[in-house]
């Protein structure tokens, strides 16, 4: 098979394997909260995402009714074959999802108000490039729920306050954000580079398995406090109480110009949709997140 | 907590037991309104024209579901819900006018609707944002569709469900309102998680 369709069946694969099946870490994580959560309604909540996850398992359907924005992150070595097919490769492997999984149309136009019918349009799916050495192409899908983008931020703090004006930006994000972005979530947490720079890391973040801390000990130890704090808020599963109102924080950072510090907070709900693959320049397909469901 | 299962038509002295934390299955009818439908429903009261069904009992659904056509006969898909606050505005009169019982959604409501569910007899039911599933398997036919003409999201969609839920009792009809309680909670929270990480308010 031609290399371009190679990249099509495998991102077809990866949106479907995203939008039916949590990954491991999401649902593990899901399922501890479950235990060890204390409120009533806050434990209501988490049994019923839970039976969500497994009948959308058991009928191959997509999780949430909202499938997201489609956003890839492509890691391209620099010796991978047409790599100037992938873009186009993307986009049939998005329409192709949105006939066949399917998927809510869920691009439009922001000036004429019009739908496109098959999530893709100027810019979308969005791809993230990445040039590294090797041969592999690899791949990862985010299926970005609305209700979850709708509170992410963006600030550039006194570069005075240093990391305690980033805790108290994020704090005030996660009590802002309140029960809109689906409780409980995962925070993506970035600071430096400029405002867009930051956001992007945060939004990277978010791809990072739960049970993987930042390798650096200072920030993991940024992480758990983070962590700790956001469930100190009570705000719970879907709003309604309890101790689980994030099921990580993950945070990155740049480096930053003197005179600012930008920083952001990208918010995921707990239909935390992900999956990736490597694709290797002899054809073959390595499924990375999603093995057993290929 | 005590869990209830309750079939429509849901009489005032039915609801008036629910209190909040309570969890609340439901068999019967239960039909989606969301911004428009609302809108054009109030409007249709004011006219003094009578509503393609009667809400008398039943449950409004805050929900544009995904549906599609199978033979000539429709199918929920997906039938999550969506953001309540959005319908506040409409809310107390909805509850006034058509003695809904029961109002579904995600995200909670405010005092106006809070008031009127403590006046007139109904409860808000959280349903589990995003378990869009867990909802279509509980509707086991579509009744019928009015108002189609405001787009599949905001029609009347009129579905026949067993054991619709859980739904969390999150506002009750006795002036009990859990989100506001988490609020207060949260705001009380803050402080505390100020102190811990020392951070200056
Ligand atoms: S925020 Fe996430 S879980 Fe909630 S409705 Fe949107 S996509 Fe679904």
């Amino acid at each position: 098979m031609e290399n371009a369709k190679i990249v099509e069946n495998a991102a077809f694969n990866l949106i479907k394997q995203a939008v039916i099946y949590l990954p491991k870490d999401v649902k593990q994580a899901l399922e501890k909260a479950y235990m060890e959560e204390t409120s009533e309604a806050g434990k209501t909540q988490l049994k019923a995402i839970l039976d969500n996850i497994e009948l959308a398992e058991k009928y191959q359907s997509p999780i949430c009714q909202d499938t997201g924005t489609i956003i890839f992150y492509a890691r391209a070595g620099a010796n991978f074959k047409n790599l100037d097919k992938v873009e186009e490769a993307l986009t049939n492997a998005t329409r192709r999802a949105t006939k066949e999984v399917p998927l809510r149309p869920n691009a439009v136009d922001p000036f004429t108000q019009k739908n496109s019918g098959d999530n893709t349009g100027r810019f979308i799916p969005y791809i993230n490039w990445e040039i590294a050495t090797g041969d592999t192409l690899e791949l990862t899908v985010m299926t970005k729920g609305g209700g979850s983008e709708n509170v992410c931020v963006t600030g550039t703090l006194v570069p005075g306050e240093g990391i305690n004006g980033l805790k108290k930006f994020v704090i005030e994000a996660v009590i802002k954000a309140g029960a809109q972005p689906c409780p409980p979530t995962i925070l993506g947490i970035a600071m430096g580079g400029g405002v867009d720079i930051a956001m992007k890391l945060a939004k990277k973040a978010l791809l990072r398995p739960l049970n993987e801390p930042n390798p650096n000990p200072e920030i993991a130890k940024l992480e758990k406090e983070l962590f700790e704090a956001a469930n100190m808020t009570g705000i719970g599963p879907m709003g309604l109480g309890g101790r689980t109102t994030v099921l990580g924080v993950h945070v990155e950072y740049a480096f930053r110009h003197p005179a600012s510090f930008p920083a952001a907070v990208a918010f995921n709900c707990w239909a935390a949709r992900r999956a990736a693959a490597r694709i290797h320049t002899d054809g073959t397909v390595e499924y990375l997140t999603h093995k057993e469901k290929v | 907590m005590t869990v209830y299962h309750l079939k429509t038509p849901i009489s005032e002295e039915e609801i008036r037991k629910l209190k909040v934390n309570d969890v609340l299955y439901i068999t019967g009818t239960i039909v989606t309104a969301r911004d428009q439908a609302h809108r054009r429903a109030l409007e249709y009261f004011k006219e003094g024209k009578r509503l393609p069904v009667n809400l008398e009992g039943l449950a409004v659904f805050h929900c544009g579901p995904v549906v599609k056509k199978e033979d000539e006969k429709w199918v929920a898909v997906a039938a999550g819900p969506t953001t309540s606050t959005r319908m506040d505005i409409f809310e107390d009169e909805f509850i006034k006018n058509f003695k809904v019982r029961v109002v579904i959604g995600k995200g909670g409501m405010g005092k106006r609707t809070t008031d009127a569910m403590a006046k007139y007899g109904a409860v808000y039911g959280a349903f589990t944002g995003g378990a869009a599933i867990l909802a279509a398997k509980a509707i086991k036919n579509v009744k019928g569709v009015e108002w189609l003409d405001l787009g599949t999201p905001e029609a009347l969609w009129i579905f026949e469900v067993e054991d619709f839920g859980p739904l969390a009792v999150a506002i009750d009809s006795h002036g009990n309102n859990l989100f506001t309680d988490v609020a207060k909670s949260v705001e009380e929270n803050r402080k505390r998680i100020y102190q811990k990480l020392g951070l200056q308010p």
